[in-house]
């Protein structure tokens, strides 16, 4: 080979559409990831002159005020992970075994409910059971005083309901692909059923469990909305965040800083721990047997029925109930007796542009996620190299940054030229693109693993290039992955509020924005409405993915 | 008109390790050339290389006279069958099957005409508008064969496309192959770890071994005149016993001593003297009665397989040889803890050199 072709032949390789991509995609990343998570880490460790100092962390591990936000953000976690556990896994045992009545009808539910706006549960239970809640003033007139849903066991509770289907469906899809001969083989060895699923069918389905428990427990970790509306005296760390940085707009960020690398340091020390457990515990299994799903007698059967029923329905209640306010005559912040649009007339009137914002950012974060999602996933899975094992690692990182936090980074970031963005519609766009992202390069690199090399060598071989072969081969086949990817990224972008509340300005409020604010100003009507347009556009899009994807491709 | 290849002192890397070690073969025009050796001995990665799959890190690959190096994969104008067909998932067979003549722009009403003709080729044209997922896998089979010759390539590449059949079909297909191939009269190099497959379907046959070349023969002359222990053994089953070349004539007549104690003179090709090894076919093997000429053993286990019984045969050294006996050549059936008498034509071994580098018969 002589040498002069040779390095032509390089240069030319150097140039080629995959590595434009790639490197194009890191520039992305850095500029729009790496530099305000440093950005953020710089500042917590930084005092007004720009010297270096300790004194935010000493502020947090010091004083009480500071320092019991991570306890508590810590206590309700964990809690809410144990109660969704117990929720899930025997839901998802029920389900997966037996023949229930409506068993389409009770998944759709669920997962509707982990679909549904993050506050949505917050203030739904405020409008049963809080100050003035219907439940509440029910109760009130028979002279029984409920519980307060406000602080610590209001934010449990939301959470568990919200967050354990997870574990829901992580655990109802291992079991359901459990091979039957492994129960029968324990079965043939004498052991009882209950013994079987303890010291078999448990154990197996550990490492699912465990990556179910995870999202219920960094969900709740990353979670503002939620404890915000409903925390009321009781904080924790997302709330401060957000606290901290809105009373020193204009003056620095660095307390705020110093909190969001705490909960980062959290959440990243969770995945770690959960990556480790399960690299130590996995299975790998050939399932070419499902187990069998039990049919039982009528009794049983109903009697099964009622119990995912009633906790699918206590799951999606919030929904239902924010439908229902919408349409509730109101006298300022006063609901009164009869029903009427004038909610809707309201905000079509006073809020239609947050309406607007919410469904134009959307689509134009959804386009660049889905075309980024896909050349990225492709790099990712097909491209391996030392460049496309870290931009897997960066796409990694969306999942332990919690919204607000990513928010303040932004902000951060992005204040000052060169990159002045604070305050334009770009910067949100931005944000969502970083934050939703994952979820499509999830889906379709699940996708892209099932699609043999040799299937874009055969095109390539019968005289298509390389990069056509992508565009009329392997595009292809990704899209059903890379849509219904897309629909998750799409459905939980439209209800995306914790990185929204920190960046939008007057011009960019969209309407998860804008239900916080009703809320906070007491304008409970509007704040429904809001919602119920939000909730609706969710079930539509849910239906869609399940239209699209056809049952293969799972939600979580 | 489809190409000769020529491959000229090849070699691929990876790390360390050396997967094609300096390999070189010319592979003649309308040739049926296969790639025969244990599995991860290179055999792939070389059909990968000439494919344009793999980077060439040493050496030349021609198509006629022109090398190939550094052309792209999809320039090459090579059919590939794959090992798992690459069926593409989400077109009908039609459309597979014309994948290739549309990349070439060639006219749509030639185009039809085309398909049809290799589908007729491979006798599955009543399933032209089928999708993938509705085929069997020897159907798929036929496509991926369709869709690599309705393009006329230069070279028809194929790796192990039969692996993943049933023993009947494969047999059934291998002979559609080899029949198409002879009719197209294209260039074919085949991929396999199938000894009988290859023997049955090739023209020719390179075996490799650990990345390099060990023999290119036609299947006749691999069979019989192998050129070192390590094809002897690879091909068909061979008993390897020790001995030594007491004395050579000058008439290239040696005198050898197995170390069982039989000992016979046959004529060399090359001069040895010292110890060797001979490898000796178990249909090569002439059973006597106990009394007769030859090794003394005993039989260990027999195994009747309808036209021959195959015995495993325990010598007095201790070294358990294979040998068969046609069920026409006898009115009985030897058993287990008979003894017998082990004896061999000379002229129908093969002696190679102690370490079976080299051989001498």
């Amino acid at each position: 080979m002589n040498a002069g072709k040779a390095s032509r032949k390089s240069i030319k390789s150097y140039f080629d559409f995959w590595n434009v991509i790639k490197y194009v995609s890191l520039l992305l990343l850095i500029v729009f990831l790496v530099y305000p998570f440093f950005s953020i880490i710089f500042r917590s460790f930084s005092n007004n002159h720009n010297g270096f100092t300790l004194q935010y962390y000493k502020t947090f591990f010091t004083k009480a005020y500071y320092f019991r936000t991570l306890k508590n953000s810590l206590v309700t976690s964990s809690l809410s992970t144990v109660f969704a556990v117990l929720i899930g896994v025997p839901l998802a045992y029920i389900t997966s075994r037996f023949h229930v009545y409506w068993k389409k009808g009770i998944n759709m539910l669920i997962i509707m409910s982990l679909m549904s706006p993050p506050f949505i549960g917050a203030y739904s239970w405020i409008m049963m059971l809080g100050r003035n809640g219907v439940v509440t003033n029910l109760f009130a007139k028979l002279g029984i005083t409920t519980p307060s849903i406000y602080g610590f066991g209001g934010i449990v509770l939301v959470f568990t309901l919200k967050f354990f289907p997870y574990v829901y469906l992580y655990v109802s899809g291992a079991m359901s692909s459990i091979d039957r001969s492994l129960e029968e083989a324990a079965e043939n060895l004498g052991s009882s059923k209950l013994r079987r699923i303890l010291t078999i069918t448990m154990p197996v389905i550990m490492p699912t469990l465990a990556a179910g428990a995870i999202m219920v427990f960094m969900s709740s970790l990353a979670d503002f909305g939620t404890p915000m509306l409903i925390g009321e005296g009781y904080k924790v760390l997302p709330v401060l965040v957000y606290e901290e940085y809105m009373s020193e707009m204009g003056g620095n960020a660095n307390m705020a800083g110093a909190l969001s690398v705490i909960i980062i340091c959290c959440s990243t020390a969770v995945l770690l721990i959960q990556k480790y457990v399960v690299s130590r515990k996995s299975y790998i299994m050939t399932s070419m047997r499902p187990p069998i799903v039990e049919d039982v007698s009528k009794g049983k059967k109903f009697f099964l029925t009622a119990i995912c029923m009633i906790v699918a329905f206590i799951a999606f209640l919030p929904q239902i109930v924010v439908v229902i306010t919408s349409f509730i005559k109101t006298n300022g912040p006063i609901f009164v007796q009869g029903f009427s649009l004038e909610s809707y007339e309201k905000i079509f009137y006073k809020l239609s542009k947050n309406i607007m914002n919410t469904f134009s950012f959307s689509l134009i974060a959804i386009v660049i996620i889905i075309i980024f999602g896909m050349l990225l996933s492709y790099l990712v899975v097909k491209k391996k190299s030392k460049i496309s094992g870290i931009l897997d690692l960066l796409l990694m990182f969306p999942y332990v940054i919690p919204g607000a936090v990513l928010g303040i980074s932004m902000l951060v970031a992005f204040n000052k030229p060169p990159l002045m963005l604070s305050g334009t519609a770009a910067i949100m766009i931005i944000a969502y693109v970083v934050r939703k992202m994952p979820y499509t390069i999830r889906s379709s690199s699940a996708l892209l693993y099932q699609i043999e090399p040799s299937i874009e060598e055969a095109s390539i071989n019968l005289g298509v290039s390389p990069m056509r072969t992508f565009f009329k081969i392997t595009a292809r086949m990704m899209a059903p992955g890379v849509l219904s990817g897309a629909i998750l990224s799409w459905i939980t972008t439209i209800n995306e509020l914790s990185s929204s509340v920190m960046l939008y300005s007057g011009k960019t409020a969209t309407i998860s924005v804008a239900i916080y604010t009703e809320v906070v100003r007491s304008s409970f009507g509007t704040a429904a409405a809001l919602a119920s347009i939000l909730t609706v556009a969710t079930i539509l899009s849910l239906l869609l993915f399940s239209w699209v994807s056809k049952g293969k491709v799972s939600v979580v | 008109m489809s190409h000769s290849v020529k491959i000229c002192n090849v070699i691929k890397k990876y790390d360390d390790f050396i997967a094609v070690n300096d390999i070189s073969c010319d592979i003649q025009q309308g040739e049926f050339f296969t790639l025969l050796g244990p599995s991860g001995c290179g055999k792939t990665t070389l059909l990968r290389m000439i494919a344009g799959f793999n980077s060439i890190d040493g050496g030349k690959i021609y198509f006629d006279d022109k090398v190939i190096n550094n052309i792209e994969a999809y320039k090459r104008d090579i059919g590939m069958v794959f090992q798992n067909y690459a069926i593409f998932p989400h077109m009908t067979v039609f459309d597979n099957v014309a994948y290739g003549l549309k990349a070439r722009k060639v006219p749509k009403e030639q185009i039809e005409a085309k398909v049809l003709e290799a589908l007729e080729l491979v006798q599955i044209k009543n399933l032209k508008d089928r999708k993938p997922s509705e085929l069997s896998g020897g159907q798929q089979q036929r496509v991926a064969l369709a869709r690599a010759i309705v393009i006329k390539p230069g070279v028809l590449l194929m790796d192990e496309p039969l692996s993943n059949l049933d023993a009947k079909l494969r047999v059934q297909m291998r002979t559609i192959i080899r029949k198409l191939q002879k009719e197209l009269n294209i260039t074919t190099i085949y991929v396999t770890h199938d000894q009988e497959e290859a023997l049955a379907i090739s023209d020719k046959i390179a075996i490799i071994n650990s990345g390099r070349i060990m023999q290119i023969d036609s299947p006749t002359t691999i069979y019989k005149k192998p050129r070192n222990a390590f094809v002897a053994g690879f091909i068909g089953t061979s008993n390897f016993m020790e001995g030594s070349v007491e004395q050579l004539d000058a008439d290239m007549t040696a005198h050898i001593r197995l170390k069982s104690g039989m000992e016979f003179a046959m004529k060399l090709k090359k001069k040895i003297q010292g110890p060797i090894k001979i490898s000796v076919r178990p249909e090569q093997f002439i059973v006597n009665d106990p009394d007769g000429m030859g090794i003394p053993g005993e039989i260990q286990m027999y195994t009747f397989l309808g036209d021959f019984a195959n015995y495993e045969v325990k010598l007095a050294s201790g070294q358990v040889v294979e040998a068969n006996e046609y069920t026409k050549d006898i009115d009985f059936i030897r058993n287990i803890g008979h003894k017998i008498c082990l004896h061999f034509n000379p002229e129908n071994i093969s002696v190679f050199s102690e370490d079976g580098m080299e051989v001498f018969s």
